[in-house]
This record gives structure tokens, C-alpha cells and sequence, in this order.
């Protein structure tokens, strides 16, 4: 059986199914965010101190170009797929997807820097929404680059049979990623900075 | 004869890829048939018939309860004695054990029996029938929604058999006590799964109704089901996440011993407790209720829109002021997320927050008003023919209307500090979920079960059914009016015993003990009914109720893609009685004259 709109776009809505629903998505993971942002501000703004300068700006700059550069390459992915490059496509989807996994190794040595100084969740208000928040992220994170590493393997052979729809998909899955990008660019001010 | 004007067709072949679809049913063995299908019917009746078994047991445990309630102390009758001894030691109830149960019967009510039901189950069958569609957009995604909440429901159910027991501060679930008490962790862990499962299933129903509408079903032909569906898809998509984040944060305070809703200085059981602090236990209450009043609406709106198609189907008229219902649920839909912190206003939270949302809770009455009252209309000068699915549906005006209108001194914050948390809250919002929301969904059982299963249920029993349950819920429900406004507080296991202004109103317990038994005992004509139908039910044709919206062209029950022909759509949705027309019913799908 066959689901009208999953590749081609209706016309009257100028939409394929897939891209309605990864933008509802979004729209949901903005209300998941967007609460935990609010929780920031309610308990910051209830705090008697708050601390600075507990977290180290270097790794969080870094980790944000890290991001930024993978939104890039993840765009390049797309756009190679559609000017019929598999070869640049290929290289571009591996990068993101290393490029995501320097990004968890640099907050793991971040993470494991502030286990060993004893500074757990339980410790302060700050570090449990620290944790909290580049913690969610992170399975963000991970769930991105499981997608990655499903089109970057078995996922590719829809390519030969239906290009459009794998073009499609990995459309969708850079608009997922550039939204964790983006929830990323709002937590480095917001924890590392302010 | 078949009456629906389209011509005969193979069962099972489909619109779009004619021929194919019938061998590859064949394929298909039981397991993906019947129990891992992507098919929206059948993931709609596993929906359904799960939902209507969660309903089932979270009013058993409130019959339990209600032997508590209607006798304090007295061993628990037929199952007191298989209950254990962390529970109900020689049968006598113990107060944890009513804590739980009360948690648990909110929980299991709204999450797992009447959304699942609403939502999962009739949006699911329905929806994609009368928008002429041949499944969900994502089908695999619909499975996936429909096995997440069954995780989410066997997570609930296995919180009962843990050590201390399932979670016991309420559905609500208010920290401190609930990031101290036994049993929580579990209850947040299946809370996620549903949330989970509601947001699969809000994208799905989304992009279903906004990109699979048969050809000339523009947005003012939809039948007003449809709407109230794709208003409540829209509630689930943007409240539940902040539910969400919230039982993260209350699974960090509990597991990783954060302290975001526990505040400073805190002494439980005679020590103080060690914790970080500084958190806010008012945060809670707010993500909470930011879902949780959204969630009402969840709970009402499909309701409103089985009555409608009920109601314009048994009146034989078209619904009275169409445009204003879909313009009224749609604001409805927004206010719906500004009015939540009326739950709070005994929170203490200023009066500046409190003249706010009581503004919004008395804006947001108009549209539930002008819904009620466009229903009322509609059976002006009608003759209706009073089916099980119409009786339930009448039945569901006034009982809503009650609940509605019991609801308007809770909105203010001068009465609803005298009525908070007493039972008079109990009356009015089960008046609106059960005789209303739940009596809403009856009928869609008994309207669209022949859709279903090509079978009409039995019209003696299921009136057995509905003046029974009719009767009896009314007597549950109005004398806790009573012993509301008398001051009499809710969750105390014996009803509260100890306070002098509860001495004259204990007695409506037995009453309402009685009453619930006997609610209990009305159920078991529809059970029967249900099942004995599926096998010997009188057969129908497609449209038996000689109704006019697109589910009712498709073969019943539908096959694999539904639909014989491409379904298009030539008018809007209730042309009942079409001066001129030779039938009292001039369906969507049928081609104009020439």
C-alpha cells in the first residue's frame, strides 16, 4: 500500500509528509527545551548566589565551533546529494558525524574534570541544571548521529532505488541537527557565560 | 442493499495501487495481521480495547476505595484477603495502600483509559476514514506509538508490585512529598513512555489531517470530529513536553539527588533532610499544570466531536452553527495554555497572577458555552431517533453542562478558596470526564463498533447499559457537591473521620458506595455486548446509520487501504435533509445530479 506525499510534495500544502512531521517535531523539542530554559531562569532568579566562572569557556567555544562546523557539513551533505555528488555526500555525512563524536569527547573530559572534583548534580542547584541540560542535549546528540550512522550504512541503498526520498531523509535529519546545534548555542551563553 | 451509490469491488483492493495491495495482504501472518500491524484500524482497536481495559481496572481500584470510604476499618469484602499484608492486613485497608490506590486510579484513568481511548483509539480509526485517507502518514511510527504506551501501562501496572508499592501523591504527583515517597520513581518512568507515545502520535495525526485529505475536503468540510482531533493533536504536541522536562527533573531529584523542586531546610520524619536545596517546589506545579489543564481539553474535545457526528447523524438535521464549533474549538485550543495556574491560586502566588488566570479561565467558559449551546440547537425541531449512541450522547449535554458550570466558582479565586481540594473539585471534574467525556465515548463505541467489525451491537442490552449507568453515576457523583461545599477534604482514607464538619456528611459515602457497586454491575450488560456483537451481532451494510461522512463509504470493516474507489468529496459534512432530495441524508462522497 502506498502513502500518498512521502516524497513528492502535495500542492496545495507545498509539503512532503516527512518535512510537516520533522518540523511538528521540532516544534515539540522547542516546548522541551523551552521549559527547561524556563526552569533555568525560575531558579536562578530565586537563587541567593549564583556561581561564575565554574566552567571552562575554552572546551564549551570549542565544542560550539565544533557544532557550528558540523551544521555546515551536514548542509553539504544535502546539497551535494542533490547536484548527484554520492562521493562528496559520503565524505561530508561521515564528517558531521565524527565531527558529533568530538563534540561528546570533549564533554566527557569536561564531565569526568568535574566528577573528580567532586562536583555531582546533588552538589548545587547550578551543576543539577548544568547536568541536566548539556546531558538531555547530549542524548540529542547521540540520537543524531545513530541517524547518521544508519544513512552513512544500511540506510544508503535507498539511494539507488529512490533518490529524492533519500534526499528527503537526510533534509530532515539536517534540520534535526542544526536544531541541536542551535539549542547548543543557546546553552554555551547561558551556562559557560553568563 | 448497499446504499452508499459506490460500485463493488474486491474487499481488500486498494485506491492507489489497485491489485497489489490484495496479494500482499495475503502475506501478512497473525503476528503482523493482528498484533504488530502498521494498519490504522487495527492499531485504533488495540487502542481501544486496551484503553477500555485500563478504564475497567482504574475504576475497580476506586470501588476498592469506596469500600474504604463507605466503611473505614472493615476488612475489604471478596478480594480484602488476597490483597497481602503491605496492603490490607486481614483485609482491613491500610492508608498507604489508599494513597496508592487514589494515585493510580487518576493516573490510569487519564493516561492510559480515556486519552488511549479518545485519542488512540477513535482518532485513530476514525480520522483517517473520514478525511478519505488509506492509513496514518506514518504508519510505522502509528505501531510504534501504540507498543511505547503499552510499555508505558505495563510499567504502571508492575509499580503496584514493587517493595512500598506504586506511587501514592496523587496523579498530580506534588513534590516534596512525591520526590520523598516511595513508588514515584517507576510512575515517572512510565509517565515518559506515554509522553512518548502522545508525541508520536500528535505528529502523525498532524501531518495525517493536514496532508491526506481526499480530494475536495478542504478545511471547512471536515467533519467536526476531525477538527476536535487535529485542535487535540495540537494540545498533546506543545503541553506534553513541558511534563516532560518536569518528571526529568523530578527523576534527577530522586535518582541523582538534585534538589530543583526540593527547597532548603526540609525535615521529614523528625530529621533534616541532606540536600543541596534552593529548589522551587512551586516549579512543579506550574510545568505540571501547564500540561495537565491542556490535558482537559485533551480529555473533552474528542469527546465533543463523537457527540457531534451523533448528535447531526440522529437528528437527521445539519449540526446548528458549524462555523462557530470550529472556530470555537480552535480558541479553545489556545486559551486552553493560558489559564493553567487557576489550579494554583491557593499557592499563594499574588493576586496579580490570580486576577490573570482567572480572567483567562472565565474567557476560555465562552467557547465551551458556545460549543455546548450550537449542540443544544442542533436538536431544535429535529425527530430524532433515540439510538444507544444518540441516549449517550444527549446524556452527555447536560452532564457536561453540569460539569461545566460547577467548574465557574473553582475559576475564581475568592470561591475557590473555600471549595479548593474538597470534594465539590472531585464532583465537578468527574462530571465533565466521566458522565461527559466517558459517556461521549460510549457512544462512540455503539456508533462506529458496526464500522468496525461489520456487526451492530445490541440495542436492548446497551440501553440496559445506559440508563443503568446513567442513574447510578448521577447518584456517585452530585451528593460529593455536597460534601464538598460542607468542607469536606479530599484523600483522607477514612473520609476524614477526625473533623466535627464531616459528621453530617459521611452518610452520602454509603450512597456513593452503592452507587459506584452498582456502576460497576452496568458495566458487565455493556462487556457482554461488546464481545458477544463482534461474533453475533445483526450483520450491516456500509452505511447502516444512513450517515453522510466519508467512513461510512468504505466497506464494513474496511480492508488494508480502506478505501474501493479514490473517496472524493463533493459537499460539506452534514447535508441531512436537503430540501428537494429525495433521502433525508445526502452523503459527502456522492456525485452531484446533473
Amino acid at each position: 500500500m502506498n502513502i500518498p506525499y512521502t516524497v513528492e510534495e502535495r500542492p496545495d500544502t507545498g509539503l512532503a509528509n516527512g518535512k510537516l512531521g520533522i518540523w511538528l517535531f521540532l516544534a515539540s523539542e522547542v516546548m522541551l527545551f523551552g521549559a527547561l530554559f524556563s526552569t533555568y531562569i525560575i531558579l536562578r532568579v530565586g537563587a541567593v548566589e549564583w556561581p561564575h566562572g565554574e566552567l571552562n569557556v575554552w572546551l564549551g567555544m570549542a565544542n560550539t565551533f565544533i557544532l557550528i562546523g558540523s551544521s555546515v557539513t551536514m548542509v553539504m551533505a544535502w546539497a551535494s546529494l542533490k547536484m548527484h555528488d554520492w562521493g562528496k555526500h559520503r565524505l561530508y555525512l561521515i564528517l558531521t558525524f565524527v565531527l558529533a563524536g568530538v563534540f561528546l569527547v570533549n564533554k566527557y573530559f569536561e564531565y569526568s574534570s568535574h566528577w573528580s572534583a567532586g562536583e555531582l548534580p546533588s552538589k548545587s542547584t547550578f551543576l543539577a541544571i548544568y547536568f541536566t541540560l548539556t546531558g538531555l542535549h547530549g542524548l540529542h546528540i547521540v540520537g543524531g548521529m545513530i541517524v547518521m550512522a544508519y544513512f552513512i550504512g544500511p540506510g544508503a541503498k535507498l539511494w539507488r532505488a529512490n533518490p529524492d526520498q533519500f534526499a528527503n531523509r537526510i533534509e530532515y535529519t539536517g534540520l534535526y541537527w542544526h536544531f541541536v546545534d542551535l539549542v547548543w548555542i543557546f546553552l554555551f551563553p547561558v551556562l559557560y557565560l553568563l | 442493499m448497499d446504499k452508499t451509490g459506490i460500485h463493488p469491488g474486491g474487499e481488500h483492493a486498494h485506491v492507489r495501487t489497485p491489485g497489489h495491495a490484495e496479494h500482499h495482504e495475503e502475506e501478512l501472518g497473525f503476528w503482523r495481521k493482528y498484533v504488530f500491524s502498521v494498519d490504522h484500524k487495527v492499531i485504533g482497536i488495540q487502542y481501544a480495547v486496551t484503553g477500555l481495559l485500563f478504564l475497567l481496572f482504574g475504576f475497580t481500584l476506586m470501588m476498592i476505595m469506596r469500600w474504604q470510604l463507605a466503611y473505614p476499618g472493615k476488612p475489604i469484602p471478596l478480594i480484602g484477603q488476597w490483597l497481602g499484608q503491605d496492603r490490607a492486613p486481614a483485609g482491613i485497608m491500610l492508608p498507604e495502600f489508599y494513597n496508592q490506590l487514589g494515585a493510580m486510579h487518576g493516573t490510569i484513568m487519564v493516561f492510559l483509559g480515556v486519552v488511549p481511548l479518545a485519542v488512540g483509539g477513535f482518532g485513530n480509526f476514525v480520522m483517517p476514514l473520514q478525511i478519505g485517507a488509506p492509513d496514518m502518514a506514518f504508519p510505522k511510527l502509528n505501531m510504534m506509538s501504540y507498543w511505547v504506551y503499552f510499555m508505558g501501562g505495563v510499567t504502571m501496572l508492575v509499580s503496584f508490585f514493587q517493595r512500598g508499592g506504586a506511587a501514592q501523591s496523587g496523579w498530580t504527583s506534588y513534590p516534596p512529598l512525591a520526590v520523598i515517597s516511595p513508588g514515584q520513581t517507576l510512575w515517572l518512568v512510565g509517565m515518559i513512555f506515554l509522553i512518548t507515545s502522545s508525541l508520536l502520535g500528535s505528529v502523525n495525526f498532524i501531518v495525517t489531517i493536514v496532508q491526506l485529505r481526499a480530494k475536495g475536503l478542504s478545511y471547512m468540510r471536515l467533519p467536526f470530529f476531525v477538527w476536535a482531533q487535529f485542535v487535540t493533536a495540537f494540545l498533546l504536541l506543545l503541553a506534553f513536553p513541558p511534563l516532560e522536562a518536569a518528571g526529568i527533573l523530578q527523576l534527577m531529584d530522586r535518582l541523582a539527588g538534585t534538589s530543583f523542586f526540593m527547597p532548603s531546610g526540609l525535615v521529614v520524619s523528625g530529621k533534616p533532610l541532606v540536600i543541596a536545596g534552593a529548589g522551587n517546589p512551586l516549579l512543579w506545579q506550574h510545568l505540571f499544570w501547564f500540561l495537565a489543564h491542556p490535558e482537559v481539553y485533551v480529555l473533552i474535545l474528542p469527546a465533543m466531536g463523537i457527540v457531534s457526528e451523533v448528535i447531526a447523524n440522529n437528528t437527521r438535521k445539519p449540526l446548528w452553527g458549524y462555523k462557530a464549533l470550529v472556530y470555537s474549538v480552535v480558541f479553545l485550543g489556545f486559551m486552553s495554555f493560558i489559564v493553567w495556574a487557576h489550579h494554583m491560586f491557593m499557592t499563594g502566588m499574588g493576586t496579580t497572577m490570580s486576577a490573570f488566570f482567572q480572567t483567562t479561565t472565565m474567557i476560555i467558559s465562552i467557547p465551551s458555552v458556545v460549543i455546548l449551546t450550537a449542540l443544544l440547537l442542533s436538536l431544535w425541531g429535529a425527530s430524532i431517533r433515540f439510538t444507544t449512541p444518540m441516549l449517550f450522547a444527549l446524556a452527555f449535554l447536560p452532564m457536561f453542562g453540569i460539569g461545566g458550570l460547577t467548574g465557574l466558582p473553582l475559576g475564581l479565586a475568592p470561591s475557590d478558596i473555600h471549595l479548593h481540594d474538597t470534594y465539590y473539585v472531585i464532583g465537578h471534574f468527574h462530571y465533565v470526564v466521566a458522565p461527559g467525556t466517558i459517556f461521549g465515548l460510549f457512544a462512540g463505541v455503539y456508533y462506529w463498533f458496526p464500522k468496525a467489525t461489520g456487526r451492530k451491537m445490541n440495542d436492548l442490552l446497551g440501553k440496559l447499559h445506559f440508563w443503568g449507568s446513567f442513574i447510578c453515576i448521577n447518584i456517585v457523583f452530585m451528593p460529593m457537591f455536597i460534601q464538598g461545599l460542607g468542607g469536606m477534604n479530599r484523600r483522607m482514607y477514612d473520609g476524614g473521620m477526625q473533623y466535627a464538619h464531616n459528621a453530617g456528611l459521611l452518610k452520602y459515602n454509603v450512597i456513593i458506595g452503592f452507587a459506584a457497586w452498582g456502576l460497576g454491575l452496568f458495566q458487565l450488560p455493556f462487556i457482554y455486548n461488546f464481545f458477544s456483537s463482534i461474533k453475533w451481532g445483526a450483520l450491516v451494510d456500509r452505511n447502516p446509520w444512513e450517515a453522510t461522512t466519508l467512513e461510512w463509504s468504505a466497506p464494513s470493516p474496511p480492508g488494508h487501504g480502506n478505501f474501493l474507489t479514490e473517496p472524493i468529496v463533493y459537499r460539506g459534512p452534514y447535508e441531512y435533509s436537503v430540501p428537494g432530495s429525495t433521502r433525508d441524508f445526502t452523503p459527502q462522497f456522492e456525485p452531484e445530479k446533473a
